[in-house]
């Protein structure tokens, strides 16, 4: 049985309750720019070549690179493309697409069973950080985690610690009003400090989740990377093993900077996943692949929308069949 | 920005050096390093295939001459094709109207808001303008907020009303700056996607109500291969006047800059270069190319420094060098205006082979400056003006007022004195400078 097959079975499996129908409805809108651009592409250059040849190489590398999948992913995914074409005896490129697909998809899954799952933990809040560059969509991310929580019944508290932004302070505390959560933020030029008066505070209230909002900080600015690793400090020293997650916002449409992002901030703090944002307004998104292979940190939330519930848990099968459903 | 590009380029070209004459095989492997280096700072691809092809037929035609080796020339027309990409000519904003309306637009988290506080800054600055920025994102919260904050720190006037329908805002402001004689009207809107069919028409409603003579667009420089789709995007829908670039200070390669004027023929006319309010620079297409080659951009630095240092001080200062009268009160002086520059890594980055000297990627911490800065205000002045005589009473005092050891103020004292020996070496002429 082919991967298309297994698939669509997978998909059309699950059991049928009304959020995973809002969940695929989501992802089928939310990656329909991404469709409409590399898989129709994509299938342009079948119809163009039957055949496979050099000339088809060389246009799907250029298709790979336009989805911002990264050029040495990019590649690398050739030479074993070009390898199992010869290998398997690939003539003609509807066949191929298939394995392209495939390809795609070992690169992400890559023999390991990825979670995306949110380490929440007993009798003690969880806290997750938020981090990431400026401008990726930290606070609004944060606003529909608390939303999420919230309804799932949870106690739910938001730290302003991004003391940098002018404002910043002022959109968490809105969002907290709007999403009914505890917040905690002053206009305290530490965060640090205010990290540790919040995590006081989400102690004497109960929190079971609690959201850190920082900074933006381009991952080159050597001081401002440094109150991260400060910021870790007093979160462990007020609750030990903590943050639990230590989650790196992304912008969908970044390009090769991405994984030096990525690279950058696993290197002073224990990123455990990332949430790619805006990705319904992007036709790219393939930096996705590109951290996964380089990096190696699982992607564990996707934006699809701008409204609330428009914050999904990554499932890379609903991805990829959201991707190329009109292929099978 | 463009870290490897200048790297990549110089290992490649070794192999030309040398030849008589370029040939499509000496270059293959210059040309595939090009091609490397331009893709992973994500210039458009489709640039990239048309850069790599105008290269290649111009090097193979070019007559290698007597002036120019084969490398120096290879690295000419790399130049030059890149100035061409970036551009050609400098082109400025528009300020002659009275009020000038200039509009920002883009997408979410592009950096708008911040942009148009440093806009209004540097137009008050250098045009002596007396700005009016006007809060028109009724969607984000705190936006607004934002923007007033910033006007407040700079002392420039935010006009806001609240959460009304932006064209009416927009025809309020005008009268207000009329009233207030206002001569530049900047515009800060709404971030949104170009696909967003209710929000681009908000846009198009502005535009058309208020008729600006600048409407520019705000891109983040890290974005990927879809930039191109949102720069076409805003500009069917606005006819873009320009683009201003942001967060070049990360260690982004930028290609976007090398994609948007060649694909759209939209000029960019600033870069956002720090998160400073003064962070904000004027783009020269020329200047750019040669940061691009690793061949520096001191006519960049000169200006950052005749903004920030008069004249008269720069001519102060080196008569007391030569003088050997430089004491640690000019000292001080002289930190202060170093720190006025900005970040120093900033300033290092644009020396030309700053990359091959192994300062393009240095950290300084701003704290070890104002280390020294602590131990020099701990002293008096009359010790600034005589530091010989700091004995050990008076540095433990010092050491004490600044918060350091004694061992850093005697550090400190040290490296002042072989400076100074340093610069009575190099004004009597007993020394050659490096450079």
């Amino acid at each position: 049985m082919g991967l298309f097959d297994k698939l669509k079975k997978i998909v059309r499996n699950k059991p049928q309750t009304e959020e995973q129908q809002v969940k695929e409805a989501l992802y089928d809108v939310g990656l329909k720019k991404t469709r409409e651009e590399f898989v129709s592409k994509l299938s342009r250059l079948g119809i163009k070549y039957t055949r496979i040849n050099d000339a088809y190489f060389e246009e799907l590398e250029d298709l790979l690179i336009s989805a911002d999948i990264g050029v040495s992913t990019v590649f690398s995914f050739l030479e074993r493309l070009k390898q199992r074409v010869k290998k398997e005896r690939i003539e003609n490129t509807k066949d191929l697409n298939e394995v392209i697909v495939d390809e795609l998809f070992i690169i992400y899954v890559n023999n390991e069973s990825l979670t995306t799952k949110i380490n929440i933990v007993e009798n003690s809040p969880t806290i997750i950080l938020m981090v990431g560059v400026n401008g990726v969509g930290k606070t609004t991310t944060i606003a529909k985690l608390a939303y999420k929580y919230k309804k799932e019944g949870k106690k739910v508290m938001l730290i302003a610690a991004d003391t940098f932004r002018a404002g910043a302070v002022e959109q968490l505390k809105i969002w907290a009003n709007k999403t009914e959560s505890l917040f905690y933020g002053c206009d305290n030029i530490d965060p640090a400090g205010v990290i540790f008066d919040g995590l006081e505070m989400a102690k004497q209230q109960n929190a079971d989740i609690v959201l850190i909002d920082t900074a933006g900080r381009l991952q080159n600015k050597v001081n401002l990377m440094k109150e991260l690793e400060k910021m870790n400090k007093v979160i462990d020293r007020i609750i030990p093993g903590a943050p639990h997650e230590t989650l790196l916002v992304m912008d969908a449409s970044t390009g090769q900077n991405g994984i030096m992002q990525a690279q950058s901030f696993k290197e002073i703090t224990k990123i455990t996943g990332i949430v790619l944002t805006k990705l319904d307004g992007t036709a790219k998104g393939g930096i996705v692949l590109a951290i996964k292979e380089t990096v190696n940190i699982p992607v564990k939330f996707v934006g699809l929308g701008e409204g609330m519930e428009d914050l999904q848990t990554f499932d890379i099968e609903e991805y990829i069949y959201g991707l190329f459903k009109d292929m099978m | 920005m463009f870290e490897y590009m200048g790297d990549r380029l110089s290992n490649a070209i070794k192999n030309i050096r040398g030849m008589g004459r370029i040939t499509e095989e000496n270059i293959s492997d210059a040309l595939r390093e090009i091609r490397m280096a331009l893709l992973e700072a994500d210039v458009n691809y489709v640039v990239v295939k048309e850069f790599i092809a105008s290269i290649k037929e111009k090097a193979i035609g070019a007559e290698v001459g007597k002036s120019l080796k084969p490398d120096e020339l290879f690295i000419k027309l790399v130049k030059d094709e890149l100035v061409s990409l970036l551009g050609g000519d400098f082109v400025p904003l528009e300020t002659s109207k009275n009020p000038t309306i200039l509009m920002l637009v883009g997408l979410q988290g592009s950096g708008k808001t911040t942009t148009a506080g440093k806009l209004a800054n540097f137009l008050r600055k250098k045009q002596a303008k007396n700005p009016l920025l006007v809060a028109c994102d009724i969607y984000r919260p705190a936006a607004i907020e934002q923007l007033e904050t910033i006007g407040k720190s700079l002392g420039i006037t935010v006009f806001t009303e609240g959460k009304i329908a932006p064209v009416q805002i927009v025809l309020d402001a005008l009268d207000f700056a009329k009233e207030k004689k206002h001569d530049y009207i900047i515009i800060d809107t709404a971030g949104r996607l170009q696909i967003d069919v209710a929000l681009m028409q908000e846009l198009k409603d502005i535009s058309s109500t208020i008729n600006p003579h600048e409407t520019l667009l705000v891109i983040d420089a890290m974005m990927g291969q879809d930039a191109i789709n949102v720069i076409n995007g805003f500009n069917e829908a606005l006819s873009l006047t320009g683009t201003i670039l942001t967060k070049l200070d990360g260690n982004t390669k930028g290609g976007v800059a090398l994609s948007v004027r060649h694909l759209t023929n939209i000029p960019i006319k600033f870069v956002g270069d720090s998160e400073k309010l003064d962070g904000l620079s004027e783009f020269f297409p020329e200047r750019m190319a040669n940061r691009i080659l690793d061949m520096g951009d001191i006519l960049s630095i000169a200006d950052k420094v005749n903004d920030i240092i008069s004249e008269e001080e720069a001519l102060d200062t080196a008569k007391k060098m030569k003088k050997g009268t430089f004491d640690l009160e000019d000292f001080l002086a002289t930190l202060k205006q170093i720190k006025k520059l900005g970040p120093l890594e900033n300033i290092l980055k644009m020396l030309p082979q700053a990359r091959k000297l192994g300062i393009n990627n240095v950290n300084i911490n701003p704290k070890d400056m104002a280390h020294v800065e602590a131990i020099i205000l701990s002293m008096t002045p009359y010790e600034r003006h005589h530091p010989e005589i700091l004995k050990a009473t008076r540095k433990q005092r010092i050491a004490k007022g600044s918060g350091r050891s004694v061992e850093e103020v005697n550090k400190l004292l040290k490296q002042f004195e072989e400076m100074k020996k340093m610069m009575k070496m190099v004004s009597s002429g007993n020394m050659k400078m490096p450079f």
